[in-house]
């Protein structure tokens, strides 16, 4: 069972206000902002006190890097936000603390001794590492949900912030550091990216980027673990609230990648990337996806068979929004096709096409009619006009009849125009062969019929005699 | 099956090809939901050396496809010529078994899983065996993953060296770099635990055991969780405190509340496999703190298990266990600050005073049960009231009445609607443990309200309330209580409620019997068949023909019959239309 089953089933069974198929989403916004914060910093009861330091621009620069250090131990304590009355003058002291600590790491120089490293990653770890807590609303829409906040977020994002400065400082040397930040950091912090604070995964963005950057030796790591973080997405969750940040990242890292393409990076698209068109929260990524793909055409034209092939076979059956989004990506990527490999997939691109055009719902016709606006696209069909004329008549001839909406047949219209001027001889025999063909196939759908009706007589008589019933 | 060959003229294997090639998606799925007439068609001998290959090499199709062929492959014996060639089907679902897809990878190893048992031990390891160590080895994590689910339905029927060899595949696969691949053989590990021999249980079970209990993953620990339960059972008791326990005390307060969460969850699983003893020195403190876990998924969890647990405590000082350790949870539990917490407790709370007896439930469960029933959270409510039955047995219904009435009218009143639907289905049990006193003077009116709620769910479902009540009450109490109101709402202005008359009509007349339906009833009925709106006057004839089984021959003829003709020739068309079906039903043309 799914972790995501799992947890919503703690909470929804039988909830009796959210089965209500009533109550609209727009009413339970009203609710406060919510807020939640991790397990961990709950039920300690005690009260902290941390004993006050001097300001580190008050002692004398040889003393300083020894209270840098105090100071990062202090600021691994961690405090209940959710209790918004505990501990109010000490959390006013660590944040004033932490701010100290950014602007140090800023324009200090000489502060990073080698012992520092270790307090400066065991800092953000304390702070930042954490079961992130269950989702509040058991079906967590973020394209309607506002996200929970993180509580303790005054806090936890002046760690961030440190933690950037230090990975951007001048002194910063990863060959010391890649003791400290090493696989097990590397892959805690990429559980974080399921944060439903979106200010959290930001900052965890800007944070591995750094990271990636400057630790060749975590790169094929990284890249790895995101694979596995999409493939557990795509295949078992379907919950993962920070796909659109990593592919964020991702997109740069293939704009980085070295020709050839190494075989790991085909893999990583094909089995990775375009499986990811198939999760239901799609629109919340899309257009990082669909950048990371057309980052790869670009690279390597000879991979866009792979890629639309897979598209289609994907291809929203039941979903019109994805359907629109398909037919945007795969615009984007015919428009950086090149004509060798169009050749290539214009049968079952076209047929799929021709599909799209004839869709009752106006809004996947209407993006598919559009197509006919794009000029290179326009030009690839002119040169192959013999191949995709014969594949897309048959719908358009019959929509330009029969679509309910006058905005698509108008479209139809301009289409059909555009495509008697391109080959004004096809476009004549198909329209005389029009009602001829409609009988040949329904003829071929009759004989298909009478096939299955002779197997399946033959079925029941075997099954009869296989019964006993009849001896044979 | 013999002579079941096809006859080549009639069913070229082309032209069947053709139909699981082609182009439409959905063609092609009905064709592959066939497979089996065709194979038929073709015989046993075409079958295995002509569509299996073909099945075999052209397994790129979409998931949809390949998922109805993985499952139709598990059906196959008999079609490819019986056991003695079953491992023909063994290449396509070796390949279905690596899809990226999950459902068509799992369906692939369950039918594997299910022909494995059709082979020989023979070819159980010429042919199977290494289909799992191909798997096993896979480069891609789908076909190990896939692996991980067949180890156990091989490994009884193979010889030790195989036996062995699959045992170091499995522990291979445990350390898998993927966690997808350890969470496949984390799955399987209690599974796996069964079928080996004790010794191995204990040698390479319980290490790959703690081991997945302690991965850097929580997905893959939650699993261990499950597992723990099959090892737990498998073991000797002596040895569950050294090899089990540390694993289960480390999990029970892991970091990761969905660890916890498992652990509660698995709870009177857990109990059951540990024994008693082990149940009262860890499983009661473990318990007790899942019950004041701060998360509320382990809260509510742990809150399911509550009277579970209780229930399978060791007789002998149950009872005190309860009092001192677990009750006060349960006390607090009642204010918890999540409802779903609260509404988890108030679902199995009440079972808790048949395990404590009289009166401590009056003494201690009473004011919970109270409390709970005054809760803001209408399910919280809805819970304790739909289990007052456990309570009525112990103490006694009447001691809650006090606290049950305005928690009952407030739930019958509440805004929304599914609410309401389910008080009123809790209607006919209150009703017999409350009596027929009780009822007529607090709930009869609410009972009346419903029947003209502006929700057609909560009229109908009050109908059928009023049909149960009076199967409890009596045909008399019905008369003198119910039959009156709803007669009266036939001349209600409104045709809904009208309406309402009619459906309410049709679900008491056999319940109150011939005498009552035919004097009170059928006037009213046959009355109502002037109602100028259409919808009232169809509802008349279907009356009609609900009734009339209940009528006598008399009154069929001379009453309905006419009423019914008439109605045969109303403007309207559905009119029409019920009418002639009541004439035809009752036999009356």
């Amino acid at each position: 069972m799914s972790i995501r089953a799992m947890s919503s089933a703690a909470t929804t069974s039988p909830s009796v206000d959210k089965v209500d198929g009533f109550s609209r989403k727009s009413v339970r916004k009203a609710k406060q902002k919510r807020s939640q914060s991790s397990s961990q910093f709950r039920s300690q009861g005690k009260p902290i006190e941390l004993t006050p330091l001097p300001l580190l621009k008050d002692v004398p620069a040889p003393e300083q890097p020894e209270l840098f250090l105090k100071k990062l131990q202090q600021c691994c304590t961690v405090f209940d936000f959710m209790d918004t009355l505990s501990d109010l003058k000490m959390k006013e002291y660590k944040r004033s603390t932490l701010n100290e600590l950014v602007d140090y790491v800023t324009v200090s120089r000489g502060y990073l001794t080698e012992q520092a490293y270790p307090e400066v990653v065991k800092m953000v770890s304390h702070n930042i590492f954490r079961t992130l807590p269950p989702s509040d609303s058991n079906e967590f829409d973020p394209e309607e949900d506002e996200p929970t906040l993180e509580a303790s977020w005054p806090h936890l994002q002046l760690v961030y912030e440190f933690f950037i400065r230090f990975l951007e400082s001048q002194e910063f040397q990863p060959s010391i550091a890649k003791k400290y930040i090493d696989q097990k950091f590397v892959l805690q912090l990429l559980e974080l990216f399921d944060s439903e604070d979106p200010r959290e995964r930001d900052y965890l963005k800007t944070v591995l980027h750094r990271i990636y950057g400057k630790f060749l030796g975590l790169r094929a790591f990284i890249r790895k673990q995101i694979n596995n973080i999409f493939l557990r997405f795509v295949y078992e969750t379907e919950h993962f609230n920070g796909v659109a940040e990593l592919l964020e990242i991702l997109g740069s890292i293939i704009n980085g990648f070295a020709l050839p393409l190494k075989a790991e990076h085909k893999q990583f698209l094909v089995k990775v990337l375009i499986p990811l068109h198939t999760v239901r929260s799609l629109s919340l990524f899309h257009a990082q996806l669909a950048y990371c793909i057309v980052q790869f055409l670009e690279k390597d034209p000879t991979l866009t068979e792979p890629v639309i092939r897979g598209l289609l076979k994907f291809w929203p059956k039941t979903c019109s929004q994805k359907e629109v989004m398909f037919l945007g990506e795969l615009e984007e990527i015919l428009d950086v096709i090149e004509p060798t490999q169009f050749v290539k997939i214009q049968e079952p691109l076209f047929k799929q096409i021709s599909r799209c055009v004839s869709s009752p719902h106006f809004q996947v016709a209407e993006r598919a009619l559009y197509y006919w606006n794009n000029e290179y696209i326009m030009s690839l069909i002119e040169e192959n006009s013999s191949v995709i004329l014969p594949i897309m008549f048959a719908s358009l001839y019959r929509i330009s009849k029969e679509h309910w909406n006058p905005a698509i047949v108008a479209l139809v219209y301009n289409v059909l125009k555009a495509f008697m001027e391109m080959n004004s001889t096809l476009f004549d025999e198909l329209t005389a062969t029009y009602k001829s063909d409609r009988q040949r196939e329904k003829k071929k759908e009759k004989e298909r019929e009478e096939l299955w009706k002779k197997l399946e007589d033959l079925e029941l008589k075997r099954g009869l005699r296989s019964d006993g019933i009849i001896p044979t | 099956m013999a002579g079941a060959d096809g006859d080549d003229s009639l069913y070229p294997i082309a032209v069947l090809i053709d139909e699981l090639r082609n182009e439409d998606v959905q063609l092609r799925l009905n064709s592959i939901k066939k497979l089996s007439t065709i194979a038929l068609a073709l015989g046993v001998e075409r079958t295995r050396t002509e569509l299996l290959p073909f099945l075999t090499d052209t397994i790129y199709d979409e998931d949809e496809v390949l998922l109805a062929l993985a499952e139709q492959l598990g059906n196959f014996t008999m079609l490819v010529g019986g056991p003695e060639y079953v491992h023909c089907l063994l290449p396509p679902l070796e390949s279905l078994a690596t899809v990226e897809e999950t459902v068509v990878r799992d369906k692939a190893v369950e039918s594997l899983r299910k022909i494995s048992q059709e082979h020989s031990p023979v070819d159980l390891e010429v042919h199977f065996e290494p289909l799992v160590k191909r798997l096993a080895s896979g480069d891609w994590f789908t076909s190990r993953t896939s692996a991980c689910g067949l180890f156990s339905v091989c490994y009884p029927r193979v010889s030790s060296t195989v036996k062995a060899e699959i045992r170091q595949h499995f522990r291979t696969l445990c350390s898998d770099d993927t966690p997808m691949v350890r969470r496949a053989a984390a799955s399987k590990l209690g599974e796996f635990a069964k079928v080996l021999e004790l010794d191995y249980v204990k040698s390479d079970i319980i290490s790959l055991f703690t081991a997945l209990a302690s991965d850097e993953q929580d997905s893959v620990r939650l699993l261990a969780v499950e597992a723990c339960v099959s090892i737990a059972t498998l073991l000797p008791q002596e040895d569950l405190e050294s090899l089990v326990m540390p694993t289960l005390r480390q999990a029970a307060e892991d970091k990761s509340w969905r660890v916890r969460y498992m652990v509660a969850d698995k709870f009177s699983e857990l109990q059951k496999a540990v024994g008693p003893e082990i149940t009262k020195n860890d499983l009661v403190p473990a318990f007790q703190n899942l019950l004041k876990d701060c998360e509320a998924e382990v809260r509510a969890a742990a809150a399911n298990k509550v009277k579970e647990f209780c229930e399978n405590l060791p007789e002998d000082n149950r009872e005190q266990i309860i009092m001192t350790h677990i009750l006060p949870c349960v006390k607090e539990l009642v204010s918890d600050t999540n409802q779903h917490v609260k509404s988890a407790l108030a679902s199995v709370i009440m079972g808790l005073s048949t395990i404590l007896g009289k009166d401590n439930t009056i003494e201690h469960l009473l004011p919970l049960f109270l409390a709970q029933l005054k809760d803001e959270c209408p399910e919280v409510r809805l819970n304790i009231i739909s289990n007052l039955d456990c309570v009525n047995e112990v103490i006694g219904i009447r001691q809650l009445s006090q606290s049950l009435l305005p928690a009952i009218v407030e739930l019958a009143e509440d805004a929304k609607w599914r609410v309401r639907l389910a008080i009123i289905e809790y209607m006919p049990l209150l009703a017999g443990q409350l009596g027929v006193e009780f009822f007529d003077e607090k709930l009869n009116t609410l009972c009346m309200a419903w029947l003209i709620d502006h929700v057609y769910a909560i009229r109908e479902a009050a109908t059928c309330n009023l049909m149960k009540l009076v199967e409890k009450f009596g045909a008399e109490w019905a008369q003198n209580t119910i039959v009156p109101k709803v007669l009266g709402m036939a001349n209600d202005p409104n045709y809904l409620h009208r309406m309402t008359t009619l459906f309410c009509i049709n679900a008491l007349s056999e319940a109150c019997g011939q005498d009552i339906t035919t004097k009170q009833m059928l006037p009213v009925v046959l009355k109502m068949s002037n109602d100028q709106v259409a919808n009232v006057r169809f509802n008349v004839a279907k009356s009609l023909q609900k009734i009339g089984p209940v009528l006598d021959s008399n009154a069929l003829q001379t009453e309905v019959k006419p009423v019914l003709e008439k109605l045969a020739t109303d403007t309207d068309m559905d009119v029409k239309y019920f009418a002639q079906e009541a004439i035809s039903v009752l036999v009356l043309a």
